[in-house]
């Protein structure tokens, strides 16, 4: 088997690359797409197989988001588990991709938070080239052909792209299978069956903020009841026309007793913190 | 798929100063979904005896259920309650009786025997018996079980405290593990009083 430098060469997708080649080192590095180092294996597609199933990530999440009167709702749970072990239950699932933009990850942690970084990068290189900011479709569509070609190699992303852009709203839900679907109401990940039950019989076009930050919080809140692998905290982000906010992040916790207090007489003793 | 985590459980047992502690959670789920959240996993076998089943539940109320019969026959025919010590090697021969087609269970029993004397046990879904002095653990959080009562454990620990610490080591280990949790139950068994109670958890 020869071929010792086998490498995965995207540059033909980079729909950015500069009319005049600049030979700057500091450039080089997020001006072209990333490469990486292929495994010098004698049967590939087999070696891929098994390497795959090995860094097979967890994907317990529950992430949603939709569009509204006054813009997005973007929401989602925190817990990070690795097959029945928590491994942590306050992990950021919301990205904040500029101030206009925010991406939800789902699947592997490691793919989506490298993704939409480099994501970041590239809008902002738009941004930068063309003396005004990237669409949410014009965004979208800059990952979606990304994942599109690493598709069979085991990348494992689902992600929202949420933001405001001259046309107003967008959303796009992406994942890497290469699908790109434009939508009003998505969600995605192991406990979305669940939030979408909640979304769909809540959901109106004519909410206002609260009412839809409500929404978004309680469908997350009945995911991570029913699904083992979602928890944490659940977290509200909106985008309007000036930019993202944050606007709750609530422990599931405490929520689960804001809206089911427990009756009152069926409490013996309430917990009180140890004297020491 | 593994059968031991299919339903999902986490169970205790602790010594007291001749007293002892069941507890369990009281998640009933199907892999990832939760079904119920008011399962009972610890049944009582007579006043001063207990035991928890932690894996498949369809197989651990079948086992139950021929756990009782057992115990009736023998009250019966004895005209006394069993000892735990009894109890528990009549529980590892009826594992050992399907050597080759198991019960998916990992039993915890407890109970208080001669002389007040606390007797906790656990076993494999064959019947391996493994008795302690301390504590025992089962289920899916068992790993994280173990972590939190070794260090929370003390010996010879009055009701109250024993109440305290093994409903902290429950709560505090089943937040770690995605198919148990949703509340606990514990039972604190002395000489002369049995203590039930329910507790708030995390309900993710």
């Amino acid at each position: 088997m020869k071929g010792l430098n086998m490498r995965l060469d995207t540059s033909g997708l980079n729909s950015l690359a500069p009319a005049h080649v600049v030979n700057d080192e500091l450039c080089e590095g997020f001006m072209s797409l990333p490469s990486f180092q292929l495994p010098n294996s004698a049967d590939f597609d087999t070696f891929q197989k098994k390497a795959v199933q090995m860094v097979k990530p967890a994907k317990g999440t529950t992430t949603l988001a939709f569009i509204f009167k006054e813009g997005v709702m973007v929401a989602a749970d925190s817990r990070a588990s690795m097959g029945g072990y928590i491994s942590s239950q306050s992990v950021k699932k919301i990205i904040e991709i500029n101030p206009y933009l925010i991406g939800t990850l789902a699947g592997g942690a490691a793919d989506c938070q490298f993704w939409h970084r480099n994501l970041g990068i590239k809008c902002r290189l738009h941004e930068l080239a063309n003396k005004r900011r990237i669409s949410v479709t014009g965004a979208s569509k800059l990952l979606a052909n990304i994942l599109y070609s690493y598709r069979g190699m085991g990348l494992s992303v689902g992600t929202m792209i949420a933001g405001w852009d001259e046309t107003g709203p967008g959303l796009y839900y992406v994942d890497s299978e290469g699908g790109r679907l434009k939508g009003t109401r998505f969600s995605v990940g192991s406990g979305s069956p669940y939030a979408y039950g909640v979304l769909d019989s809540g959901y109106r076009y004519d909410m206002s903020c609260e009412e839809a930050a409500e929404l978004a919080r309680r469908s997350i809140y009945h995911a991570t009841f029913r699904d083992g692998a979602s928890g944490g905290v659940a977290s509200v982000y909106y985008v309007g026309p000036n930019g993202w906010k944050k606007l709750s992040g609530d422990d599931v916790g405490e929520l689960h007793y804001k809206y089911y207090p427990v009756p009152k007489g069926n409490v013996e003793q309430e917990m009180v913190e140890a004297s020491s | 798929m593994q059968i031991f985590e299919y339903n999902g459980s986490a169970l205790v047992a602790m010594v007291g100063k001749n007293c002892f502690a069941i507890a369990s959670d009281r998640r009933l789920g199907v892999q990832l979904q939760t079904i119920a959240t008011d399962f009972q996993k610890i049944y009582k076998i007579h006043g001063r005896l207990f035991i928890g089943l932690a894996g498949l539940a369809t197989d651990a109320q079948t086992l139950y259920q021929r756990l009782i019969f057992r115990h009736k026959l023998y009250q019966l025919r004895e005209e006394r309650d069993m000892k735990p010590e009894t109890f528990a090697s009549l529980v590892s021969a009826i594992l050992y009786e399907k050597r080759f087609g198991p019960y998916f269970c990992q039993p915890v029993i407890a109970g208080l025997g001669k002389d007040d004397k606390p007797f906790i046990c656990t076993m494999d879904s064959i019947g391996a018996k493994e008795l302690a002095e301390d504590f025992v653990v089962g289920g899916t959080a068992s790993e994280s079980l173990y972590g939190a009562c070794e260090s929370m454990y003390k010996p010879d620990m009055k009701p109250e405290e024993l109440f305290e610490t093994i409903s902290q080591a429950l709560l505090s280990s089943v937040d770690r593990d995605c198919l148990s949790g949703w509340g606990g139950h514990v039972i604190v068994v002395t000489p002369d009083d049995i203590t039930e109670r329910t507790l708030k958890g995390r309900m993710d």
